[in-house]
């Protein structure tokens, strides 16, 4: 037999949300331990002092994109029955947009909300409540949006099907790219570090 | 510094990378689905909704399908969040974090802070339902999976995150 276990047909057993809570452990505990629970530090990659959030996003992707791949390949994991989100392109690109907006005025994500209210953030705690008010009234005025929300459907789309390329290949550059991005991150945090220096001098 | 407890510094940054990258495979490989946040949040709204007017829940598609049939303490995302306020509590107080305030930038009043924080994550809520899901169920979950929407969602956000910091940078620096 091969994973995903079976768990994930019987939603909402307890086997299944013992998975849920097991796996949201490891999820807050490393945000965390990233320091991603905190806003001026998450501030800092749009202010290129701290790219913390590229470093840690970018080496999470590539570790779980290899160990999918990889995992597949030697016949464990049927990526047959992983969920692969369903792409909406211009309500993405939008929708991205808004988001990204407000993320950069809250300081956070919804996800890292969570932890830095979980840590006694006051600023964590209404940003989740404002992201919570945010779902809430977005979803009802939904069915007045329908057309645009449900435009662009292309279902589970994956890049490597668009760019008709092996998937092994795609994964490489993509590795290759997140390698790249990191001795350019290093470089600029350097950088800015050198120049807030001379500022002070 | 003060006189608490000192806190210690935060992990190497790839090395949490990786660490979260592995968690994110064993939900792949032992739920067959990636991370979220913003799921759990449109459950619980769904849940207000219902509870307040089920009529409203009917006749909106969004609404009904994050309404779970166990309520929402059986949906998966809802007691993955649960655990993520566990965990994030956790971590911080194994390493003396935890302490209650609001962080700010140093030419931000709490008022001005708390403002920012709103509204900032009343439009996260806006752009999340439109492009089904946030940070977590579109950036990590579908980057990882080479999913298309996801890239493109990565792209728009960050892009306008990089233009609306550098429009209130003054606030943080």
């Amino acid at each position: 037999m091969s994973a995903p276990l079976p768990l994930s047909l019987a939603t909402g057993s307890a086997g299944a949300l013992a998975v849920a809570f097991g796996v949201g452990i490891g999820f807050g505990w490393w945000l965390e331990r990233a320091g991603l629970g905190s806003a001026p530090k998450l501030m800092g990659q749009f202010h290129l002092t701290d790219l913390t959030v590229f470093k840690v996003m970018f080496s999470a992707i590539v570790t779980a994109m290899l160990g999918l791949f990889w995992l597949a390949r030697f016949g464990i994991v049927d990526l047959s029955r992983v969920y692969v989100p369903e792409t909406f392109v211009l309500p993405q690109i939008v929708g991205g947009m808004v988001f990204g907006a407000g993320m950069a005025l809250a300081g956070l994500c919804p996800g890292t909300s969570c932890v830095a209210a979980a840590t006694g953030r006051g600023d964590g705690l209404v940003v989740a409540g404002g992201f919570f008010a945010g779902v809430l009234v977005t979803a009802l005025a939904l069915p007045t949006m329908a057309r645009f929300y449900g435009s662009g459907a292309r279902g589970s789309l994956t890049l490597d099907a668009v760019l008709d390329v092996e998937t092994g290949s795609l994964i490489l550059v993509v590795v290759a790219a997140a390698l790249a991005g990191f001795l350019v991150a290093e470089h600029v945090e350097q950088w800015k570090a050198r120049r807030l220096a001379e500022v002070e001098r | 510094m003060s006189a608490r407890v000192a806190s210690r510094a935060y992990a190497d940054p790839y090395v949490a990378g990786v660490g979260l990258g592995l968690v994110l495979l064993a939900s792949f490989v032992l739920a067959g689905r990636g991370l979220g946040a913003s799921g759990a949040f449109a459950a619980a709204a769904a849940t207000s909704v219902h509870a307040v007017a089920p009529g409203a829940v009917t006749g909106n598609a969004y609404l009904t399908e994050h309404l779970g049939a166990g309520g929402p303490l059986r949906d998966w995302l809802v007691v993955e969040i649960l655990g993520v306020l566990v965990g994030g509590f956790v971590s911080a107080a194994l390493a003396g974090r935890l302490a209650l305030r609001v962080e700010r930038g140093a030419h931000a009043t709490i008022r001005q802070r708390l403002g920012a924080a709103l509204a900032g994550g009343v439009l996260m809520g806006g752009g999340a339902v439109l492009a089904r899901g946030c940070t977590s169920g579109q950036a990590l979950t579908g980057g990882a999976l080479l999913s298309v929407g996801a890239w493109l969602f990565i792209g728009g956000a960050f892009a306008m995150a990089y233009l609306v910091a550098l429009a209130t940078r003054r606030s943080w620096t």
